[in-house]
């Protein structure tokens, strides 16, 4: 059989109080238009956004999970960036 | 349970294990998620497609017992209520199939799966909606046995399923209320009526009761899955709690469970039952239940029926794709 799948979309969705977009989950459909029409369907049927993004799956690039080590431990000997780091006398007051 | 007699690989003891085998499993146990690129053993992928395919399946072919009613229901109210039902069933067969996706498998080769008998749905889908109350069994009972397996499973493993599960138990819980107030309404209603209730439990109990599958204690498969978590708790414990939960819910309607052996043990804390008749289940996973066939070609009707509508849109799509390519103003 020759024939094509529809391709695959990932969806976003921004939740009512001006939040991010957020990835909800994916689906398929012929074009971009026909994406934003599904994921309605498939993702807010109850009122759960005010605004969908639709991304094909195959224009993502992720990073590698075997690279999960390399990627993002460096963060964690920086513990200066986090301001419960240092302390402030009370009396300074807050800040 | 939408998912029944999933086979899995065999088990193997932490010795058998390859070094990546081993890291796999602790990572379970710590209650990691595994995600879709990550290293999995090809057991742990090809169960996973095996169990969220057939209960994508389920969730698809789940939705003509229902729909058979939609156009009669008895009032306007109903019939939204119940389309939003068989919608939001749709709905999670779509996010379970991309769930099953993540893992390799295309969303045509399930559906050819399905059509060929390849891969099954689960074993109630085969009994036929004959009146109104059943509409209301079937979203009590067989909702409700749904949800039995379906909240535990939101702790799976499997990133993609389990999100997939949170999603689904969300407005899961819509579909039985609807069912049992459906049942209510029949059952305070007239004599008629609470005997047409009467008759969808009794033709509903047991069907519902296979759902959770064999007793699966002493089953590899099974201890399998759940070293994997991707099973949580056995088919045995499921059932138990379905009939302790269900069983006060049919006396507050005032219809009666048919089995007579049915009992409250004070010394288990549980109520004893009577096994459903293993031998009707085993008919209907291989293809003899009422309306097996019925089904698959209902399904198969609406895959091909539907085939130049899936081909005339990405025509369509490539057609003013290649426009917006020759054209990039034009198309502004």
């Amino acid at each position: 059989m020759s024939r094509k799948e529809w391709p695959l979309w990932e969806i976003f969705i921004r939740g009512q109080h001006g939040l991010n977009h957020r990835h909800v989950g994916s689906l398929h459909a012929p074009d971009a238009e026909m994406a934003i029409r599904n994921a309605r369907d498939v993702y807010t049927r109850r009122k759960e956004g005010v605004s969908i993004w639709v991304v094909r799956s195959a224009d993502i690039t992720a990073s590698a999970p075997s690279e999960k080590g390399p990627m993002f431990d460096p963060a964690e000997s920086k513990v200066y960036r986090h301001p419960t780091f240092f302390d402030i006398p009370d009396e300074v007051g807050h800040m | 349970m939408y998912a029944q007699m999933v086979k899995s690989e065999g088990m193997k003891s932490a010795e058998e294990m390859t070094p990546e085998e081993r890291a796999f499993q602790n990572r379970i146990d710590r209650n990691e998620k595994i995600e879709p690129k990550e290293w999995m053993p090809e057991g742990y992928r090809k169960t996973l497609i095996r169990q969220i395919g057939q209960h994508a399946h389920s969730e698809i072919v789940g939705q003509l017992p229902e729909g058979n009613w939609i156009t009669r229901a008895p009032t306007l109210e109903r019939k939204a209520i119940l389309l939003a039902k068989v919608q939001d069933e749709a709905g999670h067969g779509l996010y379970l199939y991309s769930a099953a996706e993540t893992l390799g498998v295309s969303r045509d080769e399930l559906m050819e799966k399905l059509h060929s008998g390849a891969m099954k749905y689960s074993s109630i889908f085969n009994y036929p909606t004959l009146t109104w109350a059943d509409m209301g069994a079937v979203g009590w009972l067989v909702d409700g046995a749904a949800i039995m397996n379906q909240v535990p499973l939101q702790r799976t493993s499997y990133g993609p399923y389990s999100r997939a599960m949170i999603r689904i138990c969300k407005e899961e819980s819509f579909h039985q209320r609807q069912g049992y107030a459906i049942m209510m309404k029949m059952a305070q209603g007239t004599p008629e009526q609470k005997e047409m209730a009467q008759d969808a439990l009794n033709r509903f109990w047991y069907p519902a009761l296979m759902m959770f599958g064999p007793s699966d204690k002493d089953s590899v498969h099974s201890a399998q899955s759940m070293a994997w978590k991707i099973k949580m708790n056995t088919n045995d414990e499921l059932r138990q709690k379905f009939v302790d939960e269900t069983v006060p819910q049919a006396e507050y309607l005032g219809l009666t469970v048919p089995d007579e052996t049915l009992r409250w043990n004070e010394e288990r804390g549980h109520y004893d039952f009577a096994e459903p008749d293993w031998n009707e289940f085993f008919e209907v996973i291989k293809g003899n239940g009422p309306c097996n066939r019925e089904r698959l070609e209902a399904r198969r009707t609406a895959w091909e029926e539907g085939r130049w509508f899936r081909e005339g849109l990405m025509a369509y799509a490539e057609k003013s794709a290649a426009r917006r390519k020759a054209a990039p103003h034009a198309a502004e």
